[in-house]
């Protein structure tokens, strides 16, 4: 090696780590608030990049690849770990920064020596080092250095300085190399490799004569047959009351200052067109939508802390067998838990399902499960049907969500017969762990951002269209009818009856369907938009739910419930589904078979409503 | 933990092939040895055996069955060094184990 070598500080750093190492919590903690999530091209994996401030200042890009085993990829995440660092794509990181939970190294070292075999400049962090001196473990660094010849620092990712060793690091001068070189495995060099981990980390890490994680003893009554799905029952039973009796609390607010709002708009703007816009369009439909946002975030606020304490694969060990009868494994339980929130995530995360019959299966009934789109019409409807019998109200909703369950698995045991293929589980059950709170409020902003940004872009365009097709008048205006009936909307609404009057619905509910089509959310406010142009122009948004309650039969409004239970609706889905599956043909599947099942489920329900309460 | 630990890891190498059973077989909580996970040739099972060894089922682990899933035919908690994976009984079967003696 010659001594003139030209120092080069890394400028772009890329993270790669097992699973449960700690990785994104670090990436979050290096990066805060500086990350750009996208898509890698021609691929639905997540594509996660940040900038971090090195020890002196300087700004290093950081790209947090898919948690990986392995190179030897089993799902397309990993597969494109192994691309990244082998140069099949995107730009080559400078640095590879190997991440390894230093309280599980017999599992993680594996990685890091495959990933050293690379040849890029590499360093090794150790995280969750705040753990190791609590379980009585004794990690030897210059030991691990020596035997990995490569440096190592240690991080504690859920710290606030907890990144300071390698943001030292970083300004550093990165080591000369030469172009990455993989090879795929054979049975041979995977156990040679394994060996040799276990050779290092035998000399690295001395452990404690008794094992110090609780893991085992909680997995004693979180994972028994009886007791452990007494407490997933309490967990998922928790995590909607508090979804909507805490959601209830803080949508009262929302729905107070947008009523604040619009009071304010009509006291001092004169009335006209554009006042109509503001108060009718713009206040009374965003507002129905917004309101919806402490219900959406606290839903993912419960998966999240559940996904990031460990619990969640453990509901999914204990459902596999109640799954399995549905022809799905215990993998499907987390995308379609993920489902009640939104579809998209939902659908999303359905890569982790190696096998492709239980990943389509799961795609196809995802939209089953009742995302929080769903939500405010549920809400709207159940309060009209039962005013003031807060229990009658709460067993439907129940129902509501059950309904969606039980039919998903039926829909899954239908598409898997004949085809019971031996689904592979092979999850690891990490140790328990407390939330990160950084990562949980970086999670829940994400969130809170693609709402948000939905709510300014798509569904404020459409209420502002909705708002406009209720006031343009048709050119085939009568006289003698109303302004609604005349309006654009009123028309569309009218051919809309032939299909939608024999499930019970009336032109506002047709035409409100429409703009559904985009976001669910936006029912409600067309509805808003079409009963408060209709009469009393001062009572937009709380009103809706009494003009409701006297203006629908109790067949009609059970009849839009079941419809919303089923009906394919959200143009993203029907995106992310073509995306996901790669094909057209999957996607029309979908719709088709929600579309059938939702009419012909409206049409019963409509048909026996009318009948029991003529 | 019940059993009692034994013995250097790696003696499970030298074991007789006799002794030895897919590790779905092995009863719940006794620790036993990885004695081989025979490669198939191709397809998904070769996947599925690189993918076992290189979570940790290599000959001479010391692996126990922590918990059996609820049901008949449920899936196994495996713990293997220091991680428990849940692994359905078709993938246990690509385990050679062999009982580690009381």
């Amino acid at each position: 090696m010659t001594e003139a070598i030209t120092a080069i500080l890394p400028e772009r750093i890329a993270l790669l780590g097992n699973p449960n190492c700690g990785k994104t919590a670090l990436f979050n903690l290096l990066t805060g608030s500086r990350q750009k999530v996208a898509n890698y091209a021609g691929v639905t994996v997540e594509r996660k990049e940040g900038t971090l401030h090195t020890a002196e200042g300087r700004h290093v890009t950081v790209l947090d690849l898919p948690g990986a085993y392995s190179l030897n990829a089993l799902s397309g995440d990993e597969a494109v770990t192994r691309e990244v660092i082998t140069g099949q794509r995107d730009t080559l990181p400078e640095l590879l920064v190997c991440v390894a939970d230093a309280t599980n190294l017999r599992l993680h070292l594996r990685l890091v020596l495959e990933a050293r075999a690379l040849g890029l400049p590499m360093v090794v962090v150790l995280n969750k080092m705040d753990r190791v001196k609590k379980l009585g473990l004794t990690i030897d660094r210059a030991a691990l250095e020596r035997e990995l010849g490569v440096p190592v620092v240690g991080a504690v990712s859920v710290q606030a300085h907890g990144a300071r060793e390698l943001q030292a690091f970083l300004d550093r001068p990165l080591a000369p190399h030469r172009p990455p070189t993989w090879k795929n495995a054979t049975a041979e060099t995977v156990r040679a490799t394994q060996y040799e981990a276990h050779r290092i980390f035998k000399l690295a890490v001395q452990e404690p004569a008794v094992d110090a994680d609780p893991s085992a003893k909680i997995d004693r009554a979180i994972m028994h047959p009886v007791w452990g799905f007494v407490i997933l029952a309490i967990v998922l039973f928790a995590t909607f009351m508090a979804v909507f009796s805490l959601g209830d609390v803080l949508n009262g607010y929302i729905e107070d200052a947008f009523g604040w709002l619009a009071g304010l708009v009509e006291t001092h703007m004169a009335d006209g067109l554009l006042r109509g816009l503001l108060v009718e369009g713009i206040i009374g439909g965003i507002g129905g939508v917004i309101v919806f946002l402490p219900q959406i975030l606290i839903l993912f606020l419960f998966i999240l802390a559940l996904e990031d304490s460990g619990y969640l694969p453990r509901a999914a060990f204990l459902l596999d067998q109640p799954m399995s009868k549905a022809g799905l494994s215990g993998r499907s339980f987390i995308p379609l838990l993920s489902s009640f929130a939104c579809a998209i995530p939902g659908i999303m995360a359905t890569r982790t399902i190696s096998d492709p019959r239980d990943r389509l299966a799961t795609i196809l009934i995802a939209p089953l499960m009742a995302c929080s789109a769903r939500i405010p019409v549920y809400t709207l409807i159940i309060a009209a049907l039962f005013p003031g019998e807060p229990l009658a109200a709460a067993l439907t909703m129940v129902g509501l969500y059950a309904l969606g369950v039980v039919c998903a698995m039926a829909v899954a045991w239908v598409m898997k017969r004949g085809h019971r293929s031996r689904s592979t589980l092979l999850m690891e059950l990490p140790s328990y762990q407390w939330p990160d709170l950084r990562s949980l409020a970086i999670g829940l902003w994400e969130r809170a951002m693609i709402f948000l940004r939905r709510v300014g872009t798509i569904i404020l365009a459409l209420t502002i269209v909705m708002w406009a097709l209720y006031t343009i008048p048709s050119p085939r205006a009568q006289t003698g009818a109303s302004e609604l009936e005349n309006s654009l909307a009123g028309e569309i609404g009218h051919a809309l009856q032939h299909v939608f009057a024999p499930i019970g619905f009336n032109a506002h509910i047709s035409i409100a369907l429409v703009p559904g089509m985009a976001a669910r959310e936006v029912v409600v406010s067309a509805l808003g938009t079409a009963y408060a142009m209709e009469g009393d122009e001062d009572q937009v948004g709380a009103q809706l739910e009494a003009r409701i309650a006297t203006g629908w039969s109790t067949a009609t409004k059970l009849s839009l419930l079941i419809w919303m239970v089923f009906a394919p609706q959200c143009l993203s889905t029907f995106i992310i589904v073509r995306r996901e599956t790669n094909s057209w043909k999957q996607m029309w599947l979908m719709g088709g078979y929600l579309f059938a099942l939702a009419y012909l489920a409206s049409l019963i329900t409509y048909h026996m409503a009318s009948w029991l309460t003529a | 933990m019940s059993a009692p630990l034994h013995g250097p890891a790696m003696a499970g190498l030298r074991a007789e092939p006799r002794d030895t059973l897919p590790l779905d077989q092995l009863p719940a909580r006794q620790w036993a040895i990885v004695h081989d996970v025979p490669m198939p040739h191709a397809g998904l099972g070769r996947a599925v055996a690189i993918r076992l060894m290189e979570l940790g089922f290599v000959p001479g682990e010391r692996v126990c069955i922590v918990r059996q899933g609820p049901g008949q035919g449920g899936p196994l908690a495996v713990r293997v060094g220091h991680t428990t994976f849940a692994l359905r009984r078709h993938e246990a079967a690509y385990i050679q184990v062999m009982p580690a003696r009381a």
